[in-house]
């Protein structure tokens, strides 16, 4: 016996963690590679409803954001419950939506303005009525290329109630 | 001299730089959603044009209510049946379309009731006010799926391919093959059903 321990002190060896970084950083490369930085903050709920006959959005340069949904908690007290419209930043009223199209458009260069798509990221609770507003307000400024953006998957995931 | 190995690097603190740039990224970034269902508003005309007369039994009307609930037809309908009611309409071809041809790709029950051909038959989505988007989204979907379905048969009548294999082979840049033939084919086949989908508001 004494001749081993002459040898190893008696203590158990350090598990090694030489291959942590690897994993950490195998993880890392991951959700650089699938995520996008975040442009807006969004200051609503944003649950977008799923569907499986979906098109792929390309162009993202092309592409007009508009927001529906409900206020989160935190701006609730200020904006109330009900769903609102969410440009770049900030919450905005129907009327807004024409100087927003008409500033994205002057954002991108002349050829490619026809090209340009509004994608409607709407909260699946949302209600029509302000879906619908908005889609007579895009006709009246004739950006008639409009995407419903959602989830990929079965549409039973939507809420029924 | 004794067996000595070769002193390391220390790197133990290798990791916790890593997962600070691993916080950091899943903090600032998200995974973006970027499909959806494409879709075309009418333009508003400001004179009064004159709207063409539509038969009553080419339009197949699809009303969502407040409480999400579906009326086809004037008859109430679950979300699972809508697909195949959809089908079932546009592939009626029960008489001729604007140039007087029969519709000779139909599958359906040439029922003289239902619409004449799928170049006539249009779908009219109404929604109220108080319509969840999601429910509209999931009609939506169905509706799209309909027209896939009968594009999608057609495709593989004519060609032994699905639309969306043709469409995937079209936006390929390692496909062999005819693009301007192939754009030709999936032109055709979207002639043969159009997808005349009226949102009304």
């Amino acid at each position: 016996m004494a001749k081993f321990n002459k040898k190893k002190s008696g203590d158990l060896p350090a598990i090694s963690t030489a291959s942590l970084p690897d994993i950490v950083f195998m993880l890392l490369f991951f959700f650089m590679v699938a995520t996008t930085m975040r442009e807006t903050t969004l200051k609503i709920e944003n649950k977008l409803p799923f569907a499986d006959q979906v098109e792929k959005l390309d162009k993202k340069d092309l592409i007009m954001y508009i927001y529906i949904g409900k206020p989160q908690e935190a701006f609730q007290s200020k904006y109330g419950n009900e769903s609102r419209i969410q440009l770049n930043d900030k919450f905005a009223e129907l009327a807004d939506i024409k100087s927003f199209i008409a500033a994205e458009r002057a954002s991108k260069r002349e050829e490619l303005v026809p090209f340009l798509t509004v994608a409607l990221k709407v909260d699946e609770k949302a209600n029509m009525g302000l879906v619908s507003d908005v889609k007579q307000e895009l006709r009246k400024e004739n950006a008639l290329k409009i995407n419903y953006t959602t989830k990929k998957g079965d549409i039973s995931g939507n809420v029924k109630k | 001299m004794a067996k000595r190995s070769a002193p390391e690097v220390n790197a133990g603190s290798m990791a916790d730089i890593a997962f600070l740039l691993l916080i950091f990224f899943l903090v600032t970034t998200t995974i973006e959603t970027d499909t959806g269902l494409n879709r075309r508003l009418p333009p508003i005309d400001d004179e009064k044009v004159e709207p063409p007369i539509i038969r009553e039994k080419n339009i197949f009307t699809v009303l969502i209510n407040g409480k999400d609930q579906l009326m086809v037809e004037d008859e109430l309908m679950e979300l699972k049946d809508l697909r195949k009611a959809a089908v079932e309409f546009l592939d009626n071809g029960g008489g001729v379309d604007s140039q007087g041809n029969k519709c000779d790709y139909c599958n359906g029950k040439k029922d003289p009731a239902s619409s004449d051909h799928p170049d006539k038959a249009i779908i009219s989505l109404k929604n109220e006010r108080e319509t969840k988007y999601g429910t509209y989204i999931s009609v939506q979907n169905e509706l799209v799926a309909a027209y896939n379905q009968l594009r999608d048969r057609r495709a593989m009548d004519l060609y032994g391919k699905t639309l969306k294999e043709m469409e995937a082979n079209y936006s390929d840049v390692n496909w062999v093959g005819n693009k301007e033939n192939l754009k030709e084919k999936i032109e055709k086949i979207k002639i043969e059903y159009p997808q005349k989908l009226s949102e009304v508001q």
